[in-house]
């Protein structure tokens, strides 16, 4: 093992680290490296650095400090009865390696979690290691999400929080049982127990910041979490359900939602198909839904089919459309925001500049078709000036004639 | 109104030209637009001319600038036009001063304009800024440094982190600000085509434009990054599309990582086609003659079609055709009949044939699709257009087809035929009327289906039918050439 060298570490503990679902790198406060001893910058903006050929954005290091794990979590490829190789950073390696790739741009900060080794509190405390010698001993100012571990003590914890930009805690699996059952040592409450102490260290930082304006800031770009899609039996409806009951309980800035991907060594435990990667994209809309066009957990809800599972060949917001004929049309020209925000096919940009400009002139269907991405998908649920669906609404088959047509391959359907 | 007010001393029919001093210089272009509007100077009598432009062209027009005078109203621009334009001074069209400058002017007669999104203008403007703060996006990501040790002025071995970039557009002096902020405390140049960039760790300096070979070539942890995003990609799930349209090719050249891309895409590929080989399609040996496939196709059921209340439709003609005409799919009167090409459409392509002089009963006729997919309303079958994945599904028996017959020519007719054919979806107008070379070294030729035919009547119905005869002749012409 002490013959490892730094490149064949990286490989092992970056391919360990790939079925985190998060990456971003925005949201987090201003800050420079102006009048400081070392480098970074945060300015609002998240930038992907790089894209790998699955199409997501490269955007931090994230690598995990040691894949080497006491727990045995049947869906983790990580897990203590997994055949895999295994590999461990010092924290001081971990921090060469951040600065020599931020200094050549190749990435906004780190992203850092880990297996847990010896104890929950040991590892959490050479996680904060990392952490601490990179903003204290090198001053550096760019962006560092820290996974926490929910078993570790909270005073540990805060200090993560203290040093990081985002802090993270994964709940793993929607439901209780299916944490019972593929992550026997982990404990639901305890999970959500953190969660809550993380949000009032939050709350009560950004309380102090409004007292003292040199207030240590905590986490600024807040908490989130990740959620296993498929290995378990919750339905849609189940995780559209907890994942409201999380942002509305502990404040998070994004509930991650991550397809149980079969991963080399799978665990008897766990079903043998997995789930088709677009369900995993219906979730992300739906959560779309509910942060950004005013849909509450119940209405998403609505959206599902009798197995409590969203459709997987319409997106939530056209199956909701299709189920409430009744609201349909509206006009362009006279319907409120929240309104517009429910037509399929209208984003809220094209929503906005829907409302700027029907102050100058009255909509025509041309000039609807300006500014948004497909006139055909809006069409059916819109009155312009010059445009009234009379029967579209009413057909049967409305569902098929705006279902994408082409069907996408299901490839390691196995 | 500006139109009444006295034109101060700027005769009517003058030109004027303004060169620019630098190729992103705003301030310049603002204070000089302020006071050509303030002399009432309109749009078309302005050049605007960037370094090394050809100013010539402009000899006989002024360059002294024309003085307002002192009654001359402020200029008007609201707050959306100047964030808008200083990033529009950015780009390389070189007409962006001109227009500019002309939305300016319209902006003093009206106030509110730049929220009219459809006026060309400032739809125009949009797009330039767009462009811009793309481009500035896109080099805060993808500039890449490489250290060298070199000497600072002390004559001290220092660190040195110097990158090549070739931005769209003159960005280079306005996010030199970004790379300032968060580089702050290092030694750093960015070269380009259009200038350089020099940060001692305390001051800017600004250089000449530079070329590849003045940046240096490699960077040991190169290795690293690209052992890094090797591990974070996922092959289980390919998106190239996805990542070219964040991370278009053009950059690729000048990063490190983006040369292991075809490999990775490749393995993910390689790994793909053996789970469809393992996994969705498994077809036995390829039949050997036209009687094995008649019989396998009736005990097919692939895909959903296969599971109706249907019979297949073999094809039907001489083993040795020259010619194979690819229809869709069997219809209600081809499924009950149990051959192709029977029905109204059949009868409407033996009309055509004939008409043009193509016997029919010499070619080798059949169907992309195996078996007629349809619904049921009442007594009624109705048809219905196979899906992609059904085509490509059912394209093992008419391949096996192709491989007995061996056609010099094949005709297919509609859009499934020709993704039966082709295995991609291609537009009919855009393809018809020209041959195309399959690999087995027969000739394609793509035309409408009949049965588009029957769905139209009058002028409409005349032209396609002109259009589909034009077709025929020219596929009987290209037989006679293939057999002279």
């Amino acid at each position: 093992m002490a013959s490892q060298t730094i490149l064949q570490k990286l490989e092992i503990l970056a391919d360990a680290a790939k079925y985190d679902a998060s990456c971003a790198s925005s949201g987090t406060a201003k800050k420079n490296s102006l009048g400081g001893k070392g480098i970074g910058s945060t300015e609002g903006m998240g930038i992907c650095h790089a894209y790998a050929p699955d199409g997501r954005c490269i955007s931090l290091l994230k690598i995990l400090l040691t894949n080497h794990c006491v727990f045995d979590c049947h869906y983790c490829v990580n897990r203590k009865s997994s055949n895999v190789a295994r590999a461990r950073f010092t924290p001081q390696e971990v921090v060469d390696l951040t600065l020599a790739f931020y200094r050549r741009n190749y990435i906004e900060g780190l992203f850092l979690s880990s297996g847990i080794v010896k104890s929950s509190n040991h590892t959490m405390e050479q996680i904060v290691e990392v952490a601490r010698i990179l903003r204290e001993e090198h001053d550096f100012r760019g962006y560092i999400h820290l996974k926490t571990i929910p078993e570790a003590d909270a005073e540990i914890v805060h200090q993560a929080g203290l040093y990081a930009d985002r802090v993270s805690i994964n709940v793993e699996l929607p439901t209780d049982s299916g944490l019972t059952r593929l992550a026997p040592d982990k404990d639901a409450r305890q999970i959500e127990g953190a969660m809550g102490k993380v949000k009032a260290d939050l709350v009560e930082a950004k309380d102090a910041r409004k007292r003292f304006r040199h207030a240590p800031r905590f986490a600024p770009a807040g908490q989130s979490t990740q959620m296993i899609v498929g290995a378990d039996a919750a339905s849609d409806a189940d995780i559209v359900g907890k994942a409201s009951r999380l942002y509305d309980n502990f404040r998070l800035r994004r509930v991650y939602y991550s397809a149980f991907s079969p991963i080399p060594d799978a665990s008897a435990v766990l079903p043998l198909k997995r789930p088709p990667l677009i369900r995993e994209h219906r979730l992300y809309q739906s959560d779309w839904l509910m942060r950004f066009y005013g849909y509450k957990p119940t209405e998403v809800m609505q959206a599902t089919e009798a197995d409590g599972n969203l459709p997987l060949d319409i997106d939530p917001k056209l199956a909701w459309a299709l189920k409430f004929r009744e609201q349909f049309p509206l006009d362009v020209n006279r319907a409120s925001r929240e309104q517009l925000l429910r037509v399929p096919g209208l984003g809220v940009k094209a929503v906005n500049k829907i409302i700027a400009s029907r102050r100058h002139r009255n909509l025509r269907l041309d000039d609807v078709a300006l500014l948004t991405q497909s006139i055909t998908k809006v069409r059916p649920f819109i009155c312009t000036v010059d445009w009234r669906p009379i029967t579209l609404t009413d057909r049967a088959d409305l569902r098929s004639l705006l279902a994408p047509k082409t069907e996408q391959l299901e490839l390691f359907a196995a | 109104m500006r139109s009444s007010r006295s034109l101060s001393g700027v005769k009517l029919g003058t030109y004027y030209v303004v060169h620019m001093p630098e190729p992103d210089d705003f301030d310049f272009w603002r204070e000089r637009a302020r006071g050509l509007i303030q002399c009432d100077v309109p749009p078309d009598r302005i050049a605007w001319v960037e370094p090394g432009g050809s100013g010539d062209l402009f000899a006989h027009g002024k360059r002294r600038m024309p003085v307002p005078p002192k009654d001359a109203p402020p200029v008007r621009a609201n707050r959306r036009f100047v964030s808008l334009a200083r990033n529009a001074a950015l780009h390389s069209d070189p007409e962006r001063f001109a227009l500019l400058y002309r939305l300016l002017w319209r902006l003093q007669a009206n106030p509110r304009i730049m929220e009219d999104k459809a006026d060309l203008d400032v739809r125009k403007l949009e797009e330039l800024d767009k462009s811009v703060r793309r481009d500035s996006h896109k080099m805060h990501a993808f500039v890449r440094f490489r250290l060298v040790e070199d000497a600072d002025e002390n004559g001290e071995g220092a660190e040195h982190y110097v990158a090549w970039f070739e931005p769209d557009h003159h960005i280079l002096r306005a996010n030199a600000g970004f790379f300032m902020r968060r580089f702050s405390n290092m030694r750093w140049s960015i070269l380009t085509p259009r200038g350089s960039l020099h940060w001692d760790g305390e001051t800017m300096a600004e250089g000449p434009p530079a070329d590849r070979s003045d940046a240096p070539s490699g960077d040991p942890t190169e290795d690293l990054w690209r052992s890094y995003y090797a591990s974070i990609f996922n092959p289980a799930r390919l998106k190239i599309g996805a990542m070219l349209k964040e991370m278009p090719k053009k950059y690729w050249k000048n990063m490190p990582e983006a040369a292991l891309i075809p490999e990775l895409v490749a393995g993910a590929q390689k790994r793909e086609s053996a789970m469809v080989e393992k996994g969705t399609l498994e077809f036995e040996e390829r039949p050997e003659t036209l009687a094995a496939i008649d019989k396998a196709i009736h005990a097919c059921r692939k895909c959903p079609i296969g599971q109706l209340d249907n019979h297949a439709v073999m094809g039907e003609g001489p083993q040795d055709a020259a010619l194979m005409i690819v229809g869709e799919q069997p219809g209600d009167q081809e499924d009950q009949q149990g051959r192709p090409f029977v029905g109204p459409a059949g009868q409407l392509l033996d009309a055509h044939l004939e008409k043009v002089g193509i016997d029919r009963r010499a070619a080798y006729v059949t169907n992309t699709v195996k078996h007629f997919k349809y619904v049921q309303r009442g007594k009624r079958r109705i048809h219905q257009s196979p899906g992609a994945k059904e085509i490509d599904t059912c394209r093992w028996w008419i391949e096996s087809e192709r491989a007995i017959v061996q056609p010099k020519l094949i005709l297919a007719m509609g859009a499934s035929a020709a993704r039966g054919m082709l295995g991609k979806t291609v537009s009919i107008t855009k393809v018809r009327g020209e041959p195309i070379a399959l690999e087995d070294g027969s000739e394609l030729w793509v035309t409408a289906h009949p049965s588009y035919l029957l769905r139209l009547d009058g002028p409409a119905r005349e032209e396609q039918a002109r259009l589909f005869d034009a077709d025929l002749a020219a596929v009987k012409e290209r037989l006679e050439e293939l057999a002279g």
